[in-house]
C-alpha cells in the first residue's frame, strides 16, 4: 500500500505542475514555410455575414465573397493543388485567433485601422467598404446625426470599428455590442437598439434578406478591407499581395465581386473596387 | 404558426441535429475524463496528505468559484499566449474537464465525509489497511450518497456546453443561431427546438440516474 | 495584470457592480418563486404539486443561455421591450428559482413529518404549520445550498455577456478584444469573481460544519 501512495503522490504532483507551469514556448515561425510544408492556408472568415462569408445551412459550408477571394488566393500562391482550410471567426475573436496561431491569416471583413496595424500585419486594400447603418423602414433616423440624441441606442458588433466610429460621430448615442451580425440583426429586430451600425457590404447583405430594413444614410467613413496576417509574416503578406495584384489584372477580381455584389440594389462596384 | 412549419425543414433539422451531435460528444468526453480526475481529486484531498492535500483544495477551490465561461475563454483565447493552442472542439472539452473536475472532487471529498466514521474503523479493526477500508468499504458507500448531486452535476454539463458558443464552437445553440440569424422569422420555432432538445436529453439522464439510485440504494 | 486595473480599473468596477446587482436581485426574485413552488411541491393538492414539479424540471432541464437569449431577442419582440440587462436577471431568476426550489423542498421534507402533524394537531391550518413551525426549521438545513445556489448564481450572471449585460464579463470582453491581452484581462476579470465568490464558498464550509 506504500506503493500505492507514492503512486498517488507522484500523480498529483505531475497534475499540480501540469496545472501550473503550463510550458511557456511562444516561437516566431515562418507562417509561409508551414503552409508551404502541408500545402494549407488557414483562413479565418466569418460564418454569420451574408455576401462575405454565411454558412451554408444545407451543405454546412461556408460561402461568400471572402471565401471566394481566399480561395483564389490559395490557388493563387500555392498552386491548384493548394488547399484552403476555414476557420469561423466573429470580429472579437480574429484577432487573437490570428496572433495565437490558430489561424494563418484573416479574410473577415476587416478594415485596415492604424490601430490594428501596430499587431498585424495587412495587404493591400481587396475590398472599399464604408460604415453606413441599417434601421427598420419609416425609422426616424436617415443619418449618422440622427442618432446623436440621448436616448438613441446603437447596436454594433464587438471588435469592430464602427463602434469605435459612432462613439465619435454621435457621442450621446448609448452602443451595445453584440458578439456576431446574426445576434446585432436579431437585437435590432427585437427593438434593442435602433440602428445597427456597420460596414455598408454587410448591411446590405442583411437588407436584401430582411425586406422591412433599409440601409440609410450613405457611408459616412471609409472602410477599407484587408487581408490580415500576423506581424513579421513578410513573406505569406507578400505573396497575398501578389496574388491579389493577378486577380484584379487577369479579372478573376471583377468576376468574383460581380457574383456577390452585382445584383446588390443601391450597391455601386465601383467604389467597392477602389485600391 | 407558418414558421414553424417552414423552419422545421429536414435540411435545418439536420443541421440542428449535427449539433446536438457535437454537444453529446463533448459532454460525454468531459463527463468521462472530469470522473476520472475528479475522483482522483476528491480523495487526494480527503486523505489529508501534507502538503499535497493543501494545494490541490486551493486549486480546486479556485476554479469551482470561477465563472465556466471564463474558464472557456482563457482556455482559447488567453492559453496560445503561453503557447498552448487548441481547437474550440478541443479547448471547451478541455474548459469542462478541468472545471467540472474541481466541482466533482468536492462532489467526492463531502461523499466520503458523509460515511460513517465509524465503517472506516470497523474495516481497521477487521484487519484491513487504509487503503483497502477506503476502497472497499467508505468508497462504496459514498458512491451512493454521491449519485444525486453527480447526476445535477452532469446535466449542468450538458447544458454548460451551449457555452461553447462564444468560442465557434458548431454544438447546438450556436447552430440555432445560425439558422435565425439568417431568417429572423425562424426565431421561435429555434428556440422551441432548442427547448425541447435539451430538455429531452436532460430529463432522460435525470430519469436514468434515479433509476440507478433505486438500484443501488 | 495588475496594468489591466490600472487602465481598466474604472470599467472593471462597472462591470462588478452589475454583476454584483444582477446576482443580489436574482437571488431575492428566485427565492421567492422557488420557495412557492417548494411549497406547492408538499402540498396536498395533486394539481399544484404537478404545475411544481413542471416547473422545475423545465428550467432545470433548458440551458440558462436558452432562456436569457429568449428574454433578449424574443420577448421584446412579441411582449414587451427589454434591455440586456433585464433579460439576463430574468433569466437567471427563472433557472435559479428552479434550483432553489428543489434545494428548499429537500429542506422541507428533511423537517421530521411529526411537526407538521402536531401542530395541526394543536390546530393551526397547513399554511400557518408551514409558515409558523416546519419553514423555520427548514430554513436551517437550507442555508448551506443556498448558499451555494447563490455562488452559482454569481458564477451564472456572466451569461450576460451574451445579451450586452454590462456585466463583469462583458466588460472584461470589451477590454480584451479593444487591448488583444485576451491572457491578463481574464485573469483580472477572475481575480475579481473571486473576490465575490471565494470568501462566500468558504463562509458556506464554515457554515455547513457548524451545523451538521
Amino acid at each position: 500500500m506504500k506503493r500505492l501512495r507514492k503512486l498517488l503522490l507522484t500523480l498529483g504532483i505531475f497534475i499540480l505542475g501540469g496545472l501550473l507551469c503550463a510550458c511557456s514556448s511562444s516561437k516566431t515561425q515562418s507562417t509561409w514555410s508551414e503552409d508551404k510544408a502541408d500545402n494549407t492556408i488557414t483562413w479565418g472568415v466569418k460564418a454569420d455575414t451574408r455576401l462575405f462569408g454565411l454558412m451554408d445551412v444545407k451543405t454546412g459550408q461556408i460561402k461568400g465573397f471572402d471565401i471566394d477571394v481566399a480561395k483564389a488566393v490559395t490557388k493563387k500562391i500555392l498552386g491548384s493543388k493548394g488547399k484552403a482550410k476555414f476557420v469561423q471567426v466573429t470580429s472579437k475573436t480574429r484577432i487573437p485567433l490570428l496572433k495565437n496561431g490558430n489561424i494563418d491569416a484573416i479574410i473577415a471583413t476587416m478594415t485596415i485601422t492604424p490601430d490594428r496595424e501596430k499587431i498585424v500585419d495587412f495587404s493591400k486594400v481587396y475590398f472599399a467598404a464604408g460604415q453606413s447603418l441599417l434601421v427598420k423602414k419609416g425609422s426616424s433616423i436617415k443619418n449618422v446625426k440622427d442618432l446623436n440624441k440621448t436616448g438613441t441606442t446603437v447596436l454594433a458588433v464587438k471588435g469592430s470599428t464602427s463602434a469605435v466610429n459612432i462613439k465619435k460621430s454621435a457621442p450621446k448615442a448609448k452602443i451595445l455590442e453584440l458578439e456576431d451580425y446574426a445576434q446585432a440583426f436579431t437585437a435590432l429586430k427585437s427593438g434593442q437598439g435602433q440602428a445597427l451600425t456597420t460596414d455598408n457590404g454587410i448591411l446590405f447583405g442583411i437588407a436584401s434578406e430582411n425586406p422591412g430594413y433599409q440601409v440609410v444614410g450613405g457611408t459616412f467613413t471609409n472602410e477599407p478591407y484587408g487581408i490580415a496576417v500576423n506581424q513579421g509574416q513578410t513573406e505569406l503578406k507578400n505573396k497575398i499581395n501578389k496574388a491579389l495584384a493577378e486577380m484584379r489584372k487577369d479579372g478573376t477580381y471583377q468576376k468574383l465581386l460581380q457574383k456577390w455584389f452585382g445584383n446588390v440594389a443601391g450597391f455601386n462596384l465601383k467604389e467597392a473596387s477602389q485600391q | 404558426m407558418n414558421s414553424f412549419a417552414e423552419a422545421y425543414t429536414w435540411i435545418n433539422f439536420r443541421f440542428l441535429l449535427e449539433g446536438l451531435w457535437v454537444t453529446i460528444e463533448v459532454s460525454v468526453v468531459s463527463i468521462i475524463l472530469s470522473s476520472i480526475v475528479g475522483l482522483f481529486l476528491g480523495i487526494v484531498r480527503y486523505i489529508r496528505y501534507p502538503v499535497v492535500s493543501g494545494v490541490v483544495g486551493v486549486i480546486i477551490d479556485l476554479i469551482r468559484n470561477l465563472p465556466l465561461l471564463l474558464l472557456i475563454f482563457f482556455t482559447y483565447f488567453g492559453l496560445p499566449k503561453i503557447g498552448i493552442r487548441m481547437e474550440p472542439l478541443t479547448a471547451a472539452i478541455a474548459a469542462m474537464t478541468v472545471f467540472e473536475s474541481a466541482m466533482i472532487a468536492e462532489i467526492v471529498r463531502s461523499g466520503i465525509l458523509a460515511v460513517d466514521t465509524g465503517q472506516m474503523e470497523g474495516a481497521r479493526a477487521n484487519g484491513l489497511t487504509y487503503w483497502q477500508g477506503l476502497w472497499y468499504i467508505v468508497l462504496p458507500q459514498a458512491l451512493r450518497k454521491m449519485i444525486p448531486p453527480l447526476v445535477s452535476q452532469f446535466i449542468s454539463l450538458i447544458k454548460d456546453t451551449s457555452l461553447a458558443t462564444i468560442i465557434v464552437l458548431p454544438e447546438l445553440m450556436y447552430r440555432a443561431q445560425i439558422i435565425y440569424g439568417q431568417n429572423t422569422r425562424y426565431m421561435i420555432p429555434m428556440f422551441v427546438a432548442l427547448a425541447v432538445l435539451y430538455f429531452v436529453v436532460c430529463y432522460a439522464l435525470s430519469l436514468v440516474a434515479s433509476r440507478l439510485e433505486k438500484r443501488v440504494g | 495584470m495588475i496594468s489591466v486595473f490600472q487602465q481598466h480599473g474604472q470599467e472593471l468596477l462597472t462591470g462588478l457592480g452589475n454583476t454584483i446587482l444582477c446576482s443580489v436581485i436574482a437571488l431575492f426574485f428566485s427565492l421567492i418563486i422557488g420557495s412557492t413552488f417548494a411549497i406547492f411541491e408538499v402540498l396536498p393538492s395533486k394539481l399544484l404539486r404537478v404545475i411544481g414539479r413542471i416547473y422545475i424540471e423545465v428550467f432545470r432541464n433548458i440551458p440558462l443561455l436558452v432562456i436569457g437569449m429568449f428574454f433578449y431577442v424574443v420577448v421584446p419582440q412579441y411582449v414587451l421591450p427589454m434591455d440586456g440587462f433585464t433579460a439576463g436577471t430574468i433569466g437567471l431568476t427563472l433557472y435559479t428559482s428552479s434550483f432553489i426550489a428543489e434545494t428548499v423542498r429537500a429542506g422541507i421534507q428533511a423537517v421530521d413529518s411529526g411537526q407538521m402533524e402536531g401542530a395541526r394537531a394543536n390546530g393551526l391550518s397547513f399554511m400557518q404549520a408551514m409558515w409558523h413551525i416546519v419553514l423555520p426549521q427548514a430554513f436551517k438545513y437550507v442555508i448551506p445550498p443556498l448558499g451555494n445556489q447563490f455562488i452559482n448564481l454569481v458564477k451564472n450572471s456572466s451569461v450576460l455577456a451574451f445579451v450586452a449585460g454590462f456585466d463583469l464579463m462583458y466588460q472584461g470582453d470589451m477590454i480584451a478584444s479593444a487591448t488583444f491581452d485576451t491572457f491578463n484581462t481574464y485573469i483580472a476579470v477572475g481575480v475579481l469573481y473571486l473576490i465575490i465568490t471565494l470568501p462566500l464558498s468558504y463562509y458556506m464550509r464554515y457554515l455547513e460544519k457548524k451545523l451538521a
